[in-house]
């Protein structure tokens, strides 16, 4: 992306969201939205990871509290089921994993360069509470 | 347009397409952006937005990327509240005077400050605000310290918190004065509406912001965010931090409606102690040294007394 000079801003130092008009932004998921090169929709922050979040389709009971708490709007989700995570902006906080309720959890931390399909294959069973 | 967003369940509000965008450059962990998504979520109207300089601005500003969906302004340190009222004045003259191109799309304003940029500094802008009773929401992401510039006290900083101008050591025990009552200076302005909020009640949050945008007139909230950074605990702790401010009452939830009546509007079944709540943070670590132990009873005392004040008032209906 080409930077812009100090005399070359829109006045107000303005930088639009999107190309084109949109209308009804609370309406249009962001995968259907026009973002512009300045939405930061199109930057990534995946380098900042350490840990990674991986998601366990099979024990997940799409309670929402992972998308509700997730502070990078990095939880998909799509006629109210989970359906995965964004790893462009996922910072790897691990607070998702922290709300999930369900037992085995079916979001788990692992190492960003982790193999994701090993892990998945070796998810923890169901962990018994006395 | 303009009618109240119904929000039944989790699954429902999951429904609801974010005007707040990742790859902002906030802590990860960070509660702000979680409070400002559960509030922007809360409607499905157009929204003007401002912010005061702090984290949210520098973080969701930082050039070439804007991380809002919406019309967005920043300004300076003080006047997030004015530039909105601003802004809302400017529609409402445009309004009487038909030059709208859709007169009926019924904008929210919103203006999101720091506690610095409420607490210190644009207190007396915020004054002028509510009393000139603009059709406006103020939040503030209170998060004790200013956390932008590498952790100074700021008058919202609890007593005996460590920070970078209040340290604690052998000599102090860090933060010596205790926290303003911004809640009751704001209410004292008899506004509509004014409510305390925190992210890990979202329901709670979403229906009291629900409430303020169906409220003509000024609109003052409150939120607790948690800061792992200067709070010191670990990104994946913020809920569970959340979750011992609300529960061990040091942040009770709830709202006054025109200055008088207070609604307390959570009451937690388990009371945790406070000292777990300072347990659970590095700036308060210095406190369970033998010498500052008195400091965890006074908190205690302090919590307790406030508590019983919001029982008295909701009572009273004073």
């Amino acid at each position: 992306m080409e930077y812009k000079g100090w005399d070359e801003f829109e006045i107000g130092a303005m930088l639009r969201s999107f190309d084109g008009a949109i209308d009804d932004i609370a309406g249009t998921a962001q995968a259907d939205r026009k973002y512009s090169e300045n939405n930061s929709y199109k930057a990534s922050v995946a380098d900042w990871r350490v840990l990674k979040p991986v998601f366990n389709k099979d024990y997940c009971i799409d309670c929402q509290f992972c998308w509700i708490f997730c502070p990078d709007v990095s939880i998909i989700a799509r006629d109210k089921k989970m359906i995965g995570i964004d790893m462009d902006h996922c910072k790897g906080c691990g607070i998702c994993v922290e709300v999930c309720p369900t037992n085995p959890k079916s979001l788990l931390m692992f190492l960003d360069h982790a193999d994701s399909e090993a892990e998945l294959a070796a998810w923890p069973e169901k962990d018994e509470e006395e | 347009m303009s009618e109240i967003k119904k929000i039944k369940n989790l699954k429902d509000f999951s429904t609801s397409a974010d005007r707040f965008e990742g790859a902002n450059v906030l802590c990860p962990g960070c509660a702000h952006s979680i409070i400002v998504r559960e509030i922007l979520n809360a409607t499905n109207d157009d929204l003007v937005l401002s912010a005061s300089t702090g984290c949210l601005e520098v973080c969701t500003a930082v050039y070439p990327y804007t991380s809002w969906d919406a019309s967005w302004i920043h300004i300076g340190f003080e006047n997030c509240s004015t530039s909105i009222a601003g802004a809302e004045s400017m529609y409402n003259a445009l309004k009487t005077k038909g030059r709208l191109k859709q007169p009926d799309r019924n904008p929210k304003f919103i203006a999101f400050g720091g506690d610095g940029a409420s607490y210190d500094i644009g207190l007396q802008w915020i004054s002028g605000c509510m009393e000139r009773n603009h059709n406006m929401m103020y939040v503030v992401l209170d998060n004790e310290v200013y956390a932008n510039t590498g952790g100074q006290r700021s008058s919202s900083t609890p007593l005996g918190g460590s920070n970078t101008t209040t340290p604690a050591g052998t000599i102090s025990y860090g933060e010596k004065q205790n926290k303003k009552d911004l809640m009751g200076i704001m209410a004292a302005h008899n506004i509509p509406y004014a409510a305390q909020v925190s992210p890990n009640k979202w329901k709670d949050l979403v229906k009291k912001v629900q409430k303020g945008f169906a409220t003509e007139g000024a609109v003052f909230i409150n939120a607790v965010s948690a800061c792992t950074t200067e709070w010191k605990f670990e990104p994946k702790d913020t809920m569970l931090l959340s979750d011992l401010s609300t529960d061990s009452l040091v942040f009770p939830l709830y709202e006054v409606i025109d200055g008088r009546e207070l609604n307390i509007t959570y009451r937690p079944k388990n009371v945790v102690p406070v000292e777990e709540y300072l347990a659970a943070q590095g700036r308060f670590k210095h406190l369970f040294r033998d010498e500052y132990k008195h400091l965890i009873k006074e908190w205690q005392t302090r919590v307790d007394e406030n508590w019983d004040y919001l029982n008295r008032r909701e009572a009273a209906r004073v």
